[in-house]
């Protein structure tokens, strides 16, 4: 059996080729919806912070966790909406005369 | 039932990516976004079946809370202030990261595991200095500080004293995890640490700044990832990291300045003495003389600056184009890599504007064209088009890729005045005779050249 830890590891390297290769692939014309989503997505921290605040543990975890919560799901929630906000502006040939 | 959450957490990995995937065209952005949001909810459902969930009550009020102030921020935030926002989500990012592994660490009473406990000391530590730094970058870009570059004595030796304490308490907590003084003395350290290394740098730096903190929060997303032994985290913290990078970089080639120079020099401090160039003149055009030369105009690109945005000219320039291109004239943007406040910033403002985006066009895709052009159209850009950047090796713009608006056969300048840019020097396009420069709101003389060449 594999540590878990060196899987992880694997995993992160490999990750970090994969974000090369399909960011690099984003046109400048992007990159602010770029970064407003990947805003967004360093909001799956949230996924974390739902089990401390739902494990019951103590009220210091929980505390904790709830603050994390609220503030990863600002950052999902805003961070998807005004992306897709950014968008839907990008427009090609409009004709409207 | 684990089996299950590890699978949908797998999907939710490829949908990640191929979201990221789709954003490589604007006709299938869109999509992409959906599918980003499609794997967070995934993720999201999966996490709530998970068995150490017992109390559900403050999850659902956070994520109320969570959604309805995000929700408020996408609705309102100005196009113009995406930079701030950006800023602020990057902070927002390291604050829960740091609050995770903080939460993670009071949990788990009893013996924590060595790489646990180191990646809770850096999760903690990215996390942390991502978000105080972050809001130092923010308050410079929305005014609340003083742009200019904070600097003191000494600085970077006490910020070489700070991080080597870092250093000492990390390895403290590392080999004795019950320490929790020795914890929060490295929470206090590197909440001091991000504000002491993003003060000095200066306003025209934060689009660097903003990436590269970008790319700290997904770290600190990723060194979560190693404290909870939960691979998507991982995933995600390395998309997200990677993708600061490589923006950080595109920024630093952009400004021809490496990270190290933004980071520990204080640019942004004019040293070039100006004084030589007093006796040169600047001939002032009208409104009248500029739509002589665009209407005789085959080809036209236009370089739009920042300045642009903040005149609210988008708008009214687009107009102008439309007017243009009436009349049967070739007119393309040409937009440069640092113009606005943030990458891709101007492409987003000038999309608001009804924009079709396939007339702007990035440095190295036009700056060929400019020699066969009939006309260059500069409003709100300074820096990005000063010719000294090519060949004056004293000027501190010095190897900085511009736009060539000075190959064009004529160049038209719309300037509230003859005040530098950023960099706080003078601009050698504004001396040369091919050059018109027209002096006012930005705006106002848009107006009025569109009333001008209506038929």
């Amino acid at each position: 059996m594999i540590d878990p830890l060196l899987v992880a590891l694997y995993i992160f390297a490999l990750a970090i080729f994969v974000g090369f290769e399909t960011i690099t692939k984003v046109p400048p014309l992007l990159h602010t919806p770029l970064m407003s989503g990947t805003n967004a997505i360093s909001g799956i921290t949230l996924i974390g912070a739902l089990i401390s605040t739902g494990a019951g543990h103590s009220v210091l975890g929980t505390v904790l966790g709830l603050l994390a919560v609220i503030i990863a799901t600002i950052n999902v929630v805003g961070g998807f909406m005004v992306t897709d906000r950014m968008l839907e502006m990008f427009k090609k040939g409009k004709k409207e005369d | 039932m684990n089996i299950i959450i590890t699978l949908a957490y797998l999907l939710s990995s490829i949908l990640f990516i191929l979201g990221l995937k789709n954003l490589s065209s604007p006709k299938t952005a869109r999509k992409g976004n959906l599918l980003a949001m499609s794997a967070m909810l995934v993720a999201i459902i999966a996490t709530l079946t998970k068995n150490e969930i017992v109390d559900f009550t403050f999850i659902i009020i956070g994520l109320i809370i969570g959604s309805t102030i995000g929700v408020i921020i996408a609705r309102k935030i100005h196009m113009t202030a995406m930079p701030q926002m950006v800023a602020l989500f990057n902070g927002l990012g390291g604050g829960a990261s740091a609050l995770v592994a903080l939460a993670e660490y009071f949990r788990l009473t009893g013996d924590l595991k060595l790489d646990v406990i180191v990646s809770m000391v850096v999760s903690l530590f990215i996390g942390a200095v991502t978000l105080t730094g972050s809001l130092v970058a923010f308050g410079k870009l929305q005014g609340l500080i003083r742009p200019t570059p904070v600097v003191f004595k000494a600085q970077h030796f006490l910020n070489i004293l700070i991080f080597t304490l870092f250093l000492i308490a990390g390895i403290i907590v590392i080999i004795n995890p019950a320490n929790i003084t020795g914890l929060l003395v490295i929470l206090a350290i590197a909440l001091v640490l991000g504000i002491l290394l993003v003060i000095p740098i200066g306003g025209a730096d934060m689009p660097v700044v903003i990436s590269l903190l970008n790319s700290c929060s997904g770290l600190a997303v990723a060194a979560t990832g190693f404290v909870l032994s939960n691979n998507i985290l991982i995933i995600c913290g390395a998309l997200v990291g990677a993708s600061g990078m490589i923006l950080t970089r595109i920024m630093c080639k952009a400004m021809n300045r490496s990270i190290s120079n933004i980071i520990f020099g204080a640019a942004g401090t004019i040293s070039r003495d100006t004084g030589k160039e007093d006796n040169r003149k600047v001939i002032a055009y009208t409104e009248e003389d500029a739509t002589m030369m665009l209407e005789s105009a085959q080809t036209v690109i236009v370089i739009p600056g920042y300045g642009l945005a903040v005149a609210q000219a988008q708008f009214a320039l687009q107009e102008l184009v439309k007017t243009l291109i009436n009349k049967g004239i070739n007119v393309r943007y040409a937009i440069h890599p640092v113009a606005g406040r943030m990458p891709g910033h101007m492409n987003v403002l000038l999309a608001e504007a009804n924009v079709s985006y396939d007339l702007l066009f990035d440095l190295g895709d036009i700056n060929n064209d400019f020699q066969n052009t009939d006309v260059a159209v500069v409003v709100g850009a300074n820096d990005v088009v000063n010719p000294s950047a090519r060949a004056d090796k004293e000027s501190p713009l010095y190897g900085m890729p511009i736009l060539n608006a000075d190959k064009a056969k004529t160049v038209i300048i719309c300037k509230r005045s003859l005040s530098p840019g950023f960099s706080g020097v003078d601009n050698e396009l504004f001396y040369q005779k091919k050059t018109m420069m027209i002096f006012g709101d930005a705006k106002d003389s848009i107006s009025k050249l569109i009333k001008l060449l209506k038929p």
